[in-house]
């Protein structure tokens, strides 16, 4: 598949970073001190966090990957929406924002050592580190492969090019600089893909039609007719969905642990949350983001939809592979060509470039502040000036890009080994909601629970995947190396019960060794991060549309008539 | 706010709408009978226009919630 750009493709391309790049200058002159680069000086409405919340988290995974999931599972994909983020991005607005925002830790990691201690900040800055930096590479490499793939651009200069420029907004306006740019990007994705939604939609003939040409897909593949356009019906066993998951996986393993994990405790989110302008926009900054989100299956799920079902029809919808079945990931890239002339196509392939480039930036950010806090000023050279770790947040940014170039063709040269880093950072990962609920919600939790609980969870995690296997596996790295005491049907479904087990075992261990071990802090030390020991927030004096609480109802509510409409 | 982030996006938006607009009016590309460059590009040119509005508005907002002595 190669597509052909016009000057005025070009044209557009030049103008949004000539925009992107021009905030960062703007934004330059109010870099002053380490709270203004790091943390925005707390000075952002809530409307710019609670888009640059969701933005950050729109990487290409989620605009390439979530349509693909779209053709390969049909609706059901929306569980990673309905299930897999509102219910934890209401939780974390309503009951966890005040912690984090509260205690005025300037990140994730930070929060851990006034809640619990040093050695449990330091393993959480640690993992978080490397694996944001990893990520951000990942983003770089997809970008510049896909560039090659469909324009024949090069790959060297195009990952060159898309760090230059991530580095220069970042380096000038540091966090603020990336949060408005996620801004634009968010507004550039949606109306940059709208349009490709809206013709495909007429394309194959409006919804009804739709559903017809999926329970054709669905048969053909030998599942139930709605298969494709029904989230929860065809979840009573794990063989009678294209998913391969139950309900109980989803619910739990998605809905619960992954979910929460991810939107409850990671810093790459949280900060967007924490550069907020009051505790009230700090709270609301979530459920802000929660309300696009819902929405967001219309967007990326539905082309995903749309391709399958024109491609079931018509034939030669979705380019092949090499092993000569459909390729999902070029579903996105295939209707860009399909419907979009020079100038709308220009619009898309912008659309698609900012989102890569909104993951690179948004772990870059993440990367600085906790390298810089919770690691440099810890550990190597504390007591320093302000302006010193000012200057050091800038080397750290410049650090943390050229780590991510070399991530990114570590990535190209050996595939087995991102699996295998991403594989470990799914362990550690899985447990930490476990620890952050008791830290939380759990007075007596102690450091000791909270260090070696995570250690335990991470363990769980990884001898599950060492005792497991999904159907099909042909590497060592899809686990089951020692035995093979369970057979998933699919990888998606080993995860999910990889992540439940981790947090059980976390949640279970933190407490055994928590009662087993002497509390290091006072209540008084506790006040403001423990909810039992924190003052309640009074907000009756606010109007309704500004009270975390009944947003987070309203959006709760709108959620489940959402899994009920596509039930 | 250090800088009012209404203003670039109105003014990015706005003119790529112009340029997409232009471009459609030009060549009259249709896709399954629309002109999409032409009718998507008016519809970026208002959301910019929008923007502008309202950054507007929060200036003038501002400037009322703090007089200048």
């Amino acid at each position: 598949m190669n597509i052909q750009l016009h000057r005025v493709d070009y044209l557009i391309l030049i103008v949004y970073f000539a925009f992107v790049l021009g905030i960062g200058w703007a934004l330059k002159k109010f870099m002053k001190s380490s709270s203004d680069f790091f943390l925005s000086g707390r000075a952002i409405p809530a409307w710019i966090c609670g888009l640059a919340f969701i933005s950050a988290n729109l990487g290409a995974q989620e605009v390439i990957g979530m349509a693909a999931s779209g053709a390969k599972y049909g609706i059901m994909t929306s569980h990673f929406y309905w299930v897999g983020a509102i219910p934890a991005m209401v939780f974390v607005g309503v009951f966890m924002m005040p912690f984090y925002y509260g205690s005025k830790a300037r990140s994730v990691p930070e929060y851990l050592k006034l809640r619990f201690d040093e050695k449990t900040r330091t393993f959480n800055a640690l993992s978080f580190a490397f694996m944001t930096v990893f990520s951000s590479g990942i983003s770089m490499y997809a970008l510049a492969k896909l560039f090659e793939l469909l324009l024949g651009w090069n790959f060297h200069v195009s990952i060159i090019i898309s760090a230059i420029i991530v580095l220069v907004y970042i380096y000038l306006g540091g966090l603020t600089s990336a949060i408005y740019n996620e801004v634009l990007q968010f507004f550039l994705i949606v109306l940059g893909f709208l349009p490709l939604v809206l013709l495909g939609m007429k394309d194959v003939g409006g919804w009804h039609a739709l559903v017809n040409k999926l329970s054709g897909v669905a048969v053909s593949n030998g599942f139930a007719p709605g298969t494709w356009t029904q989230s929860w019906s065809h979840t009573g066993a794990a063989s009678a969905n294209p998913m391969g998951v139950e309900w109980f996986g989803v619910f739990m393993g998605l809905g619960f642990v992954l979910s929460f994990g991810y939107w409850c405790t990671d810093f790459l989110v949280v900060q967007r949350a924490m550069a907020a302008d009051s505790m009230s926009s700090a709270r609301r900054t979530p459920l802000i983001a929660a309300v696009p989100k819902m929405l967001f299956p219309a967007l990326v799920i539905l082309p995903g939809m749309i391709a399958i079902g024109l491609h079931a029809s018509k034939g030669g919808f979705i380019p092949l592979g090499t092993d000569g079945k459909p390729d999902f990931n070029m579903v996105i890239p295939a209707m860009l060509v399909k419907y979009f002339p020079p100038g709308m196509l220009g619009l898309g392939l912008t659309a698609l470039m900012a989102s890569f480039m909104s993951g690179m930036a948004g772990n870059v950010t993440a990367f600085n502040t906790v390298w810089t806090y919770d690691i440099y000023q810890s550990h190597i050279n504390p007591n320093k000036s302000d302006s010193h770790y000012l200057k050091v947040g800038h080397v750290i940014t410049v650090v943390g890009i050229v780590i991510s170039i070399g991530c990114a063709y570590l990535a190209s040269a050996f595939n087995n080994i991102m699996d295998m880093l991403q594989l470990v950072f799914g362990f550690v990962n899985a447990p930490l909601f476990a620890t952050f609920l008791l830290g939380m919600f759990w007075k007596r939790s102690t450091g000791h629970g909270a260090f070696w609980g995570l250690i335990a969870g991470t363990a769980a995690a990884g001898l599950h995947w060492a005792l497991t296997v999904p159907m099909g596996a042909t590497h060592w790295i899809k686990g089951g190396c020692l035995a093979h005491l369970h057979v998933y049907p699919v990888e998606m479904a080993q995860n999910f019960w990889a992540a439940i087990y981790a947090w059980t075992v976390c949640f279970v261990a933190t407490i055994v060794i928590s009662l087993a071990t002497a509390r290091t802090k006072t209540d008084n030390e506790l006040t403001g991060l423990v909810y039992s020991l924190t003052p309640k927030i009074v907000d009756h004096h606010e109007p309704w549309y500004k009270r975390p609480a009944t947003i987070g109802a309203i959006v709760m509510a709108a959620v489940v008539i959402l899994n009920i409409i596509f039930w | 706010m250090q800088l009012d982030i209404r203003y670039p996006m109105g003014f990015l938006f706005g003119s790529l709408g112009l340029i997409i607009t232009a471009y459609g009016a030009l060549t009259n590309h249709l896709t399954l009978g629309i002109n999409i460059n032409l009718w998507w590009g008016l519809v970026l040119v208002v959301f910019g226009v929008i923007m502008l509005l309202l950054a507007r508005a929060g200036s003038a907002k501002q400037n009322n919630n703090n007089p200048k002595p």
